[in-house]
């Protein structure tokens, strides 16, 4: 189990796909309803926002079914989406959004109704120490304040500039960044005083980047759906993994990693 | 008139068949991208397109960082390419190479390295924050900066291997006619290196119009103070392609209008 590159990601596909028959066989033949039966190997395609608490979800459930391997195809969720429709032989989609899931239940890829999973929200993020002493949202109106977002023909930018017009506050934008790594990225290294960006994202820097709470009443939830696909090599370790991961004790991993529960 | 020499004949003849085929496979690659821009162009709404404030304020501030930038290149790169070609030092090779580095460097990694220097937390950037007040990220001075780092190669590079091929003598003659350092330079050695000089400065200049790494990297992105042409492109290009394609073709008429219009002192030159 493990993140691969992007080169590796379309061989691993392949390789999947070469051992699908045979897995799918295996499964058969073993045929009995117990956890610890489960046999074969599982391919997750999941967001890239979702790269570290998937890595964990995968080992645990890898533990609790000693016969299966979980494999990660890690990309962006339209990336991913597309991959399905062009016949990619993947057992579980998690999407960061909802659009991308809606597009492959409306092509009849998902398997029964995706389930929201896990909620994100957006969060100011300030360089480590807060050096302009950053209270909230309003801060973002100070011309005299170096601040960033997303621009908004990305989630980030869009989920940011909702956030802002929620909370009443036009703000002093001094620079739109390309995608939330590079809003990161200049906020972490103390460039930009402020930045919007996704909770998790902060909570991802291990302290590099601050995080200042934006009140619930104005804040936007982001939703993450999980479904198992139609065209499934192993449909039965699939459901088993989706109801993992709405278990309790996923739910718990997730909460972890700053994801809320649906 | 008629001189029927060896090399008027050479001339005339046929060029060698695989040099032709080869030859348009190289052109081809220039123009086939073009003709994708022009293909996908939505010639009615241009007007429209062309008219909209994201378009004007990125064709306004590219056209003046880039010639700023190219002015400051002139000022400081010229005075450094003499020095590269006249003055015999210690590590002059190795500094040929830190001056061609912008040329390799991902753009991106050179608006990194920036900002670690001159950014509000760099090395020399802090210090001058504090002293003066003055940050240079998020500003068009930092277009500015950003251009002249990536850009100002060319003018070096291309002044200092014509000052190294220019034939000293007719220097070495105006001083003993009695012309001055001050005077040699001005009347002698710059209108000889002229046509490399404007060669330099055309293709430092074109370079700075393009630039996009890192001015996104250390100048962020802001209409009307650091989107420049190519990262209003890069924005539009996710949302709205008309918009992309709309200012795409301005890079591509403006550029192709200066380059045309210096094509004489260019071959000159090359």
């Amino acid at each position: 189990m493990s993140s691969r590159r992007p080169a590796l990601i379309a061989l691993a596909v392949v390789l999947v796909a070469a051992c699908g028959g045979a897995r799918g066989g295996d499964t058969a033949g073993t045929g009995t309803a117990t956890g610890s039966s489960l046999q074969g190997e599982l391919l997750v395609s999941a967001a890239a926002s979702l790269a570290d608490v998937f890595a964990e979800l995968g080992s645990e459930f890898e533990m609790a079914h000693p016969g299966v391997e979980v494999q990660l195809n890690l990309g962006s969720s339209a990336s991913l989406r597309q991959q399905v429709l062009e016949g990619a032989p993947v057992d579980v989609f998690a999407s960061a959004d909802t659009a991308n899931m809606a597009r492959l239940v409306d092509a009849g890829e998902a398997a029964g109704e995706p389930v929201t999973f896990a909620r994100n929200r957006m969060e100011i993020a300030v360089p480590a120490g807060n050096p302009a002493g950053i209270t909230g949202l309003v801060d973002f109106a100070d011309p005299g304040l170096l601040v960033g977002l997303c621009a908004e023909q990305v989630p980030c930018g869009t989920y940011a500039r909702e956030v802002l017009s929620n909370a009443g506050v036009t703000p002093s934008v001094d620079s739109n960044e390309p995608d939330a790594r590079a809003l990161l990225t200049k906020v972490e290294a103390g460039e930009l005083d402020a930045g919007i960006t996704y909770l998790t994202d902060v909570l991802s820097t291990g302290g590099g980047v601050e995080g200042i709470a934006i009140p619930e009443e104005v804040n936007v939830l982001a939703d993450y759906p999980i479904a198992t696909l139609a065209g499934a090599p192993n449909p039965e370790i699939a459901a088993r993994f989706v109801d993992y991961v709405l278990s309790g004790e996923g739910q718990a991993i997730l909460d972890g990693y700053g994801f809320s529960s649906p | 008139m008629t001189h029927n020499s060896p090399e008027r004949r050479r001339r005339g003849a046929r060029p060698p068949l695989v040099l032709v085929i080869l030859g348009c496979l190289g052109l081809a690659l220039f123009i086939i991208p073009l003709a994708g821009l022009l293909a996908r162009t939505p010639w009615s709404e241009l007007p429209r397109l062309l008219g909209g404030d994201l378009v004007t304020d990125a064709l306004r501030l590219s056209l003046a960082t880039s010639l700023l930038a190219t002015l400051i290149a002139a000022v400081i790169g010229v005075p450094l390419a003499w020095l590269m070609a006249r003055v015999e030092f210690p590590g002059r090779s190795l500094i040929r190479a830190v001056v061609t580095l912008p040329l390799v460097l991902p753009p991106v990694v050179g608006g990194a390295a920036l900002l670690f220097a001159l950014g509000r937390r760099g090395l020399i950037g802090e210090p001058l924050a504090d002293l003066t007040g003055l940050v240079l990220p998020f500003s068009t001075s930092g277009v500015v900066l950003a251009n002249t780092f990536v850009a100002m190669p060319f003018l070096v590079i291309t002044v200092e291997a014509a000052l190294r091929n220019l034939d000293h003598r007719y220097e070495a003659a105006a001083a003993t006619l009695g012309a001055g350092r001050w005077t040699v330079l001005r009347r002698v050695t710059l209108p000889m290196i002229g046509p490399s000089l404007v060669a330099g400065l055309t293709l430092t200049w074109a370079r700075a119009l393009g630039e996009f790494g890192a001015t996104i990297t250390f100048a962020g992105n802001l209409q009307g103070r650091t989107q420049t042409l190519p990262l209003a492109v890069f924005v539009a290009v996710e949302s709205d392609r008309d918009t992309a394609v709309a200012l795409s073709l301005v890079m591509v008429a403006v550029s192709l209008g200066v380059l045309v219009l210096l094509r004489e002192r260019w071959w000159k030159a090359l």
